[in-house]
């Protein structure tokens, strides 16, 4: 079996100015199975490409939607690719079957830590909780849906914890595009990172 | 009592200068008011012009030529095929049912059958002159009843020829050459005839498809805005010459000719050119009208005139309304349909003539005849005013009836002028987008390939406001100037706030001190040619440089607002300052202020969205609970 290819949907509005998620970047490995699609350079006027993207995501099994988490949600081009490339009769409704069984996930960085998304907390959800449209999107599409790999507290992360979670979502991507990998084995964490972290084969 | 030429150019434009407004102003239409002027002037009244209002009358008949052939311009031949069915069938209906009556009744009445017919056949026809100039100035042409009105019309004036041809046949004595008919073809045998009348149909068809149109285009290439009108002018008087002299109706034959023409890029041109002398000849025609009408005959017999007139009147409005109403026009339209062709019309003073020349009917019949057609005109105009005044507001169905055939908008409503590299792109983007305007371009050549290419492009200077006028700039909303010349764009932009001030305005400038003097006027909406180019250039050098793409989209939307902003703020500033600095100087001196403007211009001041570097600073020197959400 071959590699999973992965398509990464990147989106800061103003990534000139985000230390961490250039870091995250510079840690995408560069093979051929794992795309990186930086929207607002594509897109800075909104004015999606629906077929080009149609296109993308027929050649991709993996969809990651990277981005910073704004206002407990995505910047508003990750809604826009939403309502314009996710169409009916493509992705869902009758004879919408493009995307059927494919996976996918969202990345996210965040200035709060993760302790102040819990009930009892400030922020008095759970970012999985936060996550649900996208959950439900994508179920709604027939793609299985992954727990989230998230970059917390990021205004206080020192440059090394910040260069260990880059290799951390290194090693998430290649082990998502292994062969033989199963959402089934993820499907109980709140965070792909604690899976990340706890597997066997962590160096 | 004529007084040569002068003399009778002087009285006849005096009389129209005087009671036309008068009659406008009363509400009356312009039709009415020149047949008073006529009156007036006439015979029987202050005696300025005797009985040369008869040889005017044939002078000014040309002005109804004219009008057929503007008629006709308006009319594409596809629109004419469409309308066909109308035209047949209640022009046919209408003629025939009206000459028959009036047939039976004028025999009842004591005239030999000959007579009888032939009369019938000459008073079923009624006015064009009036009622296409009065539903043009009330601006129904559109409406059921104006198109109704109109395809009657035009099947009566086709009917005229037939008519000619049967009358001969119905003399008495043999066949003279009469003052109206003496053609080339009468001494041709019948067949011959026939073929010539053909032929010369196919010679206005074929000519205006592939002889005058090229012509036009030389003429245009000019620049000699007079040698066009004269082309024009040369047009229709020459189809008019051919079709007189082969016995055809001159009007059926420029109104031919004008159909053929109707989809030539000259359109408007030739329309706004003809336009003037139309209207002229029109009122000459109206006054001589007026003029010869024989109040002696009528004061000899005004009870048995009286009479006539009425039951002609109400013979013709009663079968008109029983026509419009098969053809599905109602209440209000109905109204002004019938009322409004219940006259009898100008042909029927040739037909009269005619008549009386082959002894169908005597003098004396004749010229009561005359006087009955006359005075039934006349009465039109009037007739017409009661229907608007009395009638119209207790049909209580209001102005607007419901219905999709009525209150057709014919015009676009975008007027594009200029089609250079600027106006071509935006009207290129408009028709991308469904919207299709109507294009003026003063380059023949340009106007040529364009139209070759589908676009609805029409030749002609866009400073004349009777070039903007048949361009439909009444009915427009949107007027564009995107003409290369500054001076020219600010001519057009006068031109169009003084005759049109109901158009929005929208021009192209070239430059910023361009924009100052539309802005002096009062333009609004003003386009500086290079900015929005200049500025995305910008942005993509920078983004060549490694600058986000999004950050430079806001940041040259900024720069644009930026800039209009300082634009206007310039603008009301410039009027303080000396007035006598020169163009360049003037240029200088602004363009330092913009560059003083620029150094306090921070394009990122006001921005702090998604700035995390802030928040991080923020954080440090803050205990950790706040703005720590994001």
């Amino acid at each position: 079996m071959s590699l999973k290819k992965i398509l990464i949907l990147f989106a800061h509005p103003r990534y000139e100015q985000s230390r961490s998620n250039r870091v995250l970047l510079s840690h995408v490995p560069r093979r051929s199975h794992i795309t990186v699609r930086d929207l607002y350079e594509a897109y800075p006027d909104f004015d999606v490409d629906i077929d080009h993207e149609k296109e993308l995501l027929a050649q991709h099994d993996i969809i990651i939607l990277h981005h910073p988490f704004y206002w407990y949600h995505a910047p508003p081009l990750i809604k826009q690719w939403i309502d314009m490339v996710l169409e009916f009769g493509w992705a869902y409704g009758p004879g919408g079957n493009a995307l059927k069984d494919k996976l996918a996930l969202n990345v996210i960085t965040s200035g709060g830590a993760r302790d102040v998304y819990a009930h009892d907390a400030r922020n008095r959800f759970t970012v999985r909780e936060f996550l649900a449209p996208f959950e439900q999107t994508f179920r709604l599409c027939q793609v299985h849906y992954l727990p989230p790999f998230a970059v917390q507290g990021t205004h206080r992360l020192a440059d090394a914890e910040l260069e260990a979670l880059g290799a951390q979502y290194c090693e998430l991507l290649l082990k998502l595009s292994e062969p033989g990998f199963s959402h089934d084995a993820v499907n109980d964490y709140e965070f792909l990172n604690d899976w990340i972290l706890n597997s066997p084969e962590k160096t | 009592m004529s007084g040569g030429f002068l003399f009778q150019a002087v009285v006849y434009l005096t009389a129209a200068v005087v009671c036309v407004p008068v009659a406008k102003r009363l509400g009356m239409g312009s039709v009415l008011g020149y047949l008073i002027a006529g009156i007036l002037i006439g015979p029987f009244m202050l005696g300025f012009i005797g009985e040369e209002g008869g040889d005017i009358m044939h002078f000014a008949e040309f002005g109804v030529v004219m009008m057929l052939f503007l008629i006709g311009l308006e009319l594409d031949p596809g629109k004419f095929l469409k309308m066909w069915k109308s035209i047949a069938g209640m022009g046919g209906l209408q003629v025939g049912i009206t000459a028959a009556i009036l047939f039976g009744g004028l025999w009842i009445f004591g005239f030999t059958w000959q007579a009888a017919l032939a009369s019938g056949l000459a008073l079923a026809l009624s006015s064009t002159a009036i009622v296409l100039q009065t539903m043009k100035e009330k601006g129904m042409m559109q409406t059921t009843s104006g198109k109704g009105s109109f395809s009657v019309l035009l099947f009566q004036d086709i009917a005229v020829i037939p008519i000619l041809a049967l009358l001969p046949l119905l003399g008495a004595q043999v066949h003279e050459t009469g003052a109206h008919g003496h053609t080339l073809l009468d001494d041709l045998p019948g067949w011959l005839q026939t073929l010539a009348v053909l032929g010369s149909v196919g010679v206005i068809i074929l000519a205006g498809r592939y002889l005058v149109v090229p012509f036009l285009r030389l003429i245009a290439r000019t620049r000699l805005r007079e040698l066009f009108t004269a082309s024009a002018l040369l047009i229709v008087i020459s189809i008019a010459f051919l079709m007189e002299s082969v016995g055809l109706s001159a009007a059926l034959g420029t109104f031919l000719g004008g159909v053929v023409l109707a989809n030539s890029e000259f359109r408007h041109e030739l329309e706004s050119d003809l336009e003037p002398f139309k209207g002229l000849l029109l009122g000459l025609f109206f006054i001589a009208v007026g003029a010869s009408i024989n109040f002696h005959l009528i004061a000899g017999n005004p009870a048995r005139i009286a009479l006539l007139v009425s039951a002609i009147m109400l013979v013709k409005a009663l079968v008109l309304a029983a026509v419009g109403f098969r053809f599905g026009i109602r209440k209000d339209q109905l109204l002004l349909f019938f009322l409004g062709l219940s006259q009898v019309g100008e042909f029927a003073f040739v037909l009269f003539a005619f008549i009386s020349q082959l002894g169908i009917l005597d003098d004396d019949w004749t010229g009561i005849m005359m006087a009955v057609t006359a005075i039934s005109m006349t009465v039109t105009p009037l007739v017409l005013l009661v229907n608007e005044k009395l009638l119209m507001p207790r049909m209580a169905t209001g102005k607007a009836e419901p219905g999709p055939m009525d209150s057709i908008d014919e015009h676009h409503k975008v007027i594009l002028v200029g089609f250079a590299h600027f106006g071509s792109t935006v009207g290129r983007f408009l028709r991308a987008n469904g919207v299709d305007a109507t294009i003026l371009d003063s380059d023949s050549d340009r106007v040529d390939l364009l139209r070759k290419m589908g676009f609805n492009v029409y030749y002609g200077d866009a400073t004349r406001p009777e070039l903007l006028e048949s361009a439909g700039a009444a009915d427009a909303k949107l007027l564009v100037t995107a003409i290369d010349s500054p001076e020219t764009n600010l001519r057009v932009v006068e031109m169009v706030q003084k005759h049109f001030p109901h158009l929005e305005i929208i021009v192209r400038a070239r430059n910023r001190i361009d924009a100052y003097e539309l802005m002096d006027l009062g333009v609004k909406n003003i386009y500086r040619e290079s900015i929005d180019t200049s500025v995305r250039m910008g942005v993509d050098i920078l983004r060549k440089l490694g600058h986000r793409a999004y950050s430079l989209h806001r940041a040259a939307q900024r720069f644009i607002r930026h800039d209009e902003e300082a634009m206007w703020k310039l603008a009301g500033e410039r009027h303080d300052k000396g007035k006598y600095i020169t163009r360049v100087r003037e240029e200088i001196a602004i363009q330092e202020r913009i560059l003083n403007d620029d150094r306090h211009y921070n394009p990122s001041a006001s921005d702090h969205a998604w700035d995390s570097e802030q928040l991080r600073d923020a954080t440090k020197s803050k205990p950790r609970k706040d703005n720590e959400n994001r």
